[in-house]
């Protein structure tokens, strides 16, 4: 059968094809691209924080910086890059299906996404917006002198690429599952991007309204926020986060997804605790909704809004922390194999405990107090961004990779890779935490000498995670024209995408796949 | 050692615990500091051990391990729960102390106003101070906090204190110092261009040299500097100090401002692009209305403290400013005992 990167190689066969396989190299080269940008504003900002004194770009460019930086990385790169990259991929391949349910809305979806893009771009190139990635009113609707409109009509449009996506999973998973692959048969990454796409579909709605808000003040001067107009600064606050708590976890249940994969995979046994594990990515799901006001403990909301929502985000944790036993426990009595994808599984397992207790550090009211906006959040919200979801997207692009391109990587090089990725982020936001202990806020363009030592850590840190994660995007690159041929299943794993041809066929499979047994179904070591 | 090598003195010798509630909110920190220590020790350990033992080439036993999955899922998760409920009541606990706010009468009650971007603070007898704030040790102080145009956040690192100041209402927050000093008051919360450089300062101090300080208000001081003082000059630098425009102005400072060195009968580039010299008028003026005539390169965050400073005050500020100098040299630094 021919491979889908066989099937047509026009211009017009790529920017016009339903094939999902397609839609997901599309997204592939966008999201990479936004990455760049992102990380460019990023290494900007570790230069300039090398010295105390602002004296790499001014003020205002700084902000512009950490703006540019917040919104591409979250809009654009973090929260699509693993459900529109290997969820497009892999998703109808995982339950047997010959594509998503509605491949056109997948490709409009594309398009949307790139308009957004465009418009966001529009306004970065245009001279930029410098309200934070939070857009906080009245500052955003009223005081800041910059693109926000342009920037905000992006993150809008960018929106409905995320609703359509989220639909579009939602009913592929529902409608096209293979004969016999039940409800709990699924693999957990088919999960993950389930419940993802229950998130996306309810909570985006909620960011769209409060954006169009937002702009209605800024340029029409309808009071909503501002309190000069009549209207009320929490209230912005209160609508964002019940958007972007969700979107945390829009950011970090398909990571989850991806490493228990990985972990099943070369450790070449079932996961353990199967069950639970799909029912904690449905409760951090549905809890993630309840949790907003941990990011307002300060704002002047009531204390008692403080107390049940502290009480909520230490509830959120719990399943959290059962998916990190598992995975630990999935390891005992294995055969473990250190190949690539379980070097970054281990590494997100790593990253994401820490990163998990500290945000529970910031859901112990006393302690948020201190620690609220200082560089100890920007350390922690990286561990589980970065350090999570970052380290599972290269995991699961090393994993699926055969499948993609059909071809193998070079695994030391890859391994090599993995390690210098988690020293450097390590290097880069372990002293941001000490930092934040210490009282530096974040969203600072210039700071006090005493915290001078552990910024110049931070900084070598960045140059090191930067070497990291320029290599796999040579390699993988020579890989795709020059790298040994892969084979159906170099990794013996099971997984219906691993019972076709690599890079996989136009239609998925040769007849359609009948599933008879429990997912991860290694035979007894 | 810690002399050489200041940054790796320990945590609480660099973050004082000056307030009351400070020990209290680190005890917290520290006991979730410890919790997590030994999650990831333990986590470590088991992941190691498995990694090693059970690598692919080893000879070991892989035969299923015959237990029911959901006693130990149901045992971790009931230990994780109880765990965090317990650390949800203990930060929940202080969380409502440092929330309980003293009733007027026994706390100092100050003001707070927030503005792009500086700390304009007002003591109930009418004393007005621009980003530094006097207060008594051992003395609750009650805070009204509010903002003029965005919002800004309260931060005072060293008394474990932050409370956001949100534009169109009015918040209380309060602490207690317990130990005299300097402390950095900074803003937490984005506000724009000059965020990063909305600093102040707490100068916490003993009874006896609060009430120097209360005795030596500014009416009171530039009475006082007019009688003792030789000269316009010297009272001129003692009001630079005491209307706060060091803070801002002294090369040293955080705050982005121009230097005053040497200022007098230079040629000043405005931000509209013409020149002006500083001659006596234009320093009167740029006292009393900064954000007219802004010097190129600087925003116009000075405020106007036209009916704040009296004309004889401007007069002897102008007098000091004359009189500034670029410094000779600085000597070395003597050697530390």
């Amino acid at each position: 059968m021919t491979s889908y990167l066989a099937a047509g190689s026009s211009v017009r066969s790529w920017l016009c094809t339903l094939d999902h396989k397609r839609i997901a190299v599309l997204y592939l080269f966008t999201v990479t691209f936004f990455f760049l940008i992102g990380a460019t504003a990023a290494v900007l900002m570790r230069w300039e924080l090398l010295t105390p004194a602002g004296n790499l770009v001014t003020s205002d460019t700084y902000n512009r910086l950490f703006t540019l930086h917040g919104v591409i990385m979250v809009w654009f790169f973090l929260i699509p890059v693993v459900p529109t990259v290997l969820g497009n991929f892999i998703l109808p391949l995982a339950i047997g299906a010959r594509d998503v349910a509605f491949p056109r809305l997948n490709l409009a979806s594309w398009y949307i996404f790139v308009s957004g893009g465009l418009l966001a771009l529009y306004a970065i190139v245009f001279g930029g917006v410098d309200t934070g990635w939070t857009f906080y009113t009245p500052y955003s609707s009223t005081y800041s002198n910059s693109h926000v409109m342009v920037m905000a009509a992006g993150i809008f449009v960018a929106g409905f690429a995320s609703i359509a996506t989220g639909i579009n999973f939602i009913v592929t998973v529902h409608k096209l599952r293979a004969p016999g692959l039940t409800w709990f048969r699924l693999p957990l990454f088919v999960w993950s991007i389930y419940a993802t796409s229950i998130i996306m579909v309810l909570a985006t709605p909620v960011l769209a309204i409060t954006l169009v808000l937002m702009m209605l003040e800024r340029g029409f001067g309808v009071g909503i926020f501002d309190p000069h107009l009549g209207g009320d600064p929490l209230l912005f606050q209160h609508l964002f986060w019940f958007y972007s708590h969700p979107a945390v976890y829009i950011m970090i249940l398909p990571g989850m997804g991806v490493v228990s994969e990985l972990v099943t995979c070369f450790a070449r046994k079932r996961i353990f605790g199967y069950k639970v594990m799909a029912v904690s990515i449905l409760s951090i799901a549905g809890l993630g909704f309840l949790v907003w006001g941990h990011h307002m403990f300060v704002s002047s909301q009531s204390v008692y809004a403080g107390l049940v929502f502290s009480l909520l985000s230490f509830m959120v944790s719990v399943p959290s922390a059962i998916k990190v036993f598992n995975w630990i426990a999935t390891l005992h009595r294995g055969s473990i194999t250190f190949a690539t994808p379980l070097l970054y599984a281990l590494g997100f397992i790593a990253l994401f405990t820490i990163g998990g207790l500290t945000g529970v550090c910031l859901a112990t009211l006393a302690v948020d107090v201190h620690l609220h906006d200082t560089y100890f959040v920007v350390a922690h919200f990286h561990y589980i961004m970065v350090g999570g979801m970052v380290m599972a997207y290269l995991g699961g692009m090393h994993y699926w990779w055969p499948k993609i391109s059909g071809r193998l990587y070079p695994e030391r090089l890859a391994r090599a890779a993995a390690v210098i990725i988690f020293l450097g982020f390590n290097l880069t936001f372990f002293p941001q935490f000490i930092l934040g202990y210490l009282g530096m806020p974040r969203r600072f363009h210039t700071y006090p000498q005493e915290f001078h030592t552990l910024n110049v850590i931070s900084t070598c840190g960045a140059a090191v995670l930067g070497v990291g994660y320029l290599l796999p995007l040579v390699y993988l690159t020579w890989s795709f024209f020059r790298g040994p041929r892969a084979g159906p299943n170099p990794w013996n794993a099971t997984g219906l995408e691993w019972q076709t041809d690599s890079p996989a066929p136009e239609h998925n499979f040769r007849e359609t796949p009948v599933v008879t047994g429990p997912p991860y179904d290694y035979p007894p070591l | 050692m810690m002399r050489l090598f200041p940054q790796f003195a320990t945590l609480t010798e660099r973050l004082p615990e000056a307030s009351s509630f400070a020990p209290r909110v680190d005890g917290i920190f520290t006991g979730l500091l410890i919790a997590s220590a030994v999650v990831i020790v333990i986590l470590t350990a088991l992941t190691l051990t498995f990694l090693i033992r059970y690598r692919r080439e080893a000879k070991v036993n892989r035969s299923a391990v015959r237990i029911a999955t959901w006693k130990l899922e149901t045992a971790w998760t009931a230990g994780t729960t109880l765990v965090f409920l317990v650390f949800f009541f203990w930060g929940a606990s202080v969380y409502l102390d440092i929330k309980r706010v003293p009733a007027a009468g026994d706390a100092d009650e100050i003001n707070v106003v927030g503005r792009q971007w500086m700390w304009d603070i007002r003591h109930p007898d009418g004393r007005r101070e621009f980003n530094t704030m006097h207060v008594l040790v051992n003395r609750p102080v009650r805070l009204l906090l509010s903002a003029e145009d965005v919002i800004h956040s309260f931060f005072v690192p060293a008394f474990r204190l932050k409370q956001d100041l949100v534009p169109g209402k009015t918040v209380d927050a309060w602490f207690k110092p317990t130990r005299t000093g300097v402390y950095t008051l900074f803003c937490a919360q984005y506000c724009g261009t000059e965020h990063s450089a909305m600093l102040g300062r707490i100068i916490v101090q003993s009874p006896a040299d609060y009430a120097a300080w209360l005795a030596g208000d500014w009416k009171a001081a530039a009475a006082a500097a007019r009688n003792t003082d030789h000269d316009l000059r010297s009272s001129g630098r003692r009001l630079f100090q005491q209307f706060g425009c060091s803070v801002c102005h002294d090369p040293d400072a955080f705050v982005h401002a121009p230097s005053l060195v040497g200022i007098y009968g230079q040629r000043v580039r405005l931000s509209d692009g013409t020149f002006v010299r500083a001659d006596d008028q234009y320093l009167h003026d740029s006292i009393l209305h900064a954000s007219r005539q802004v010097v190129a390169g600087y925003v116009p965050m000075m405020p106007s403290y036209d009916g704040v400073i009296p004309e004889p005050d401007v007069l002897e500020l102008i007098s000091y400013l004359k009189s500034i100098t670029p410094a000779p040299p600085a000597a070395p630094p003597a050697a530390s005992p």
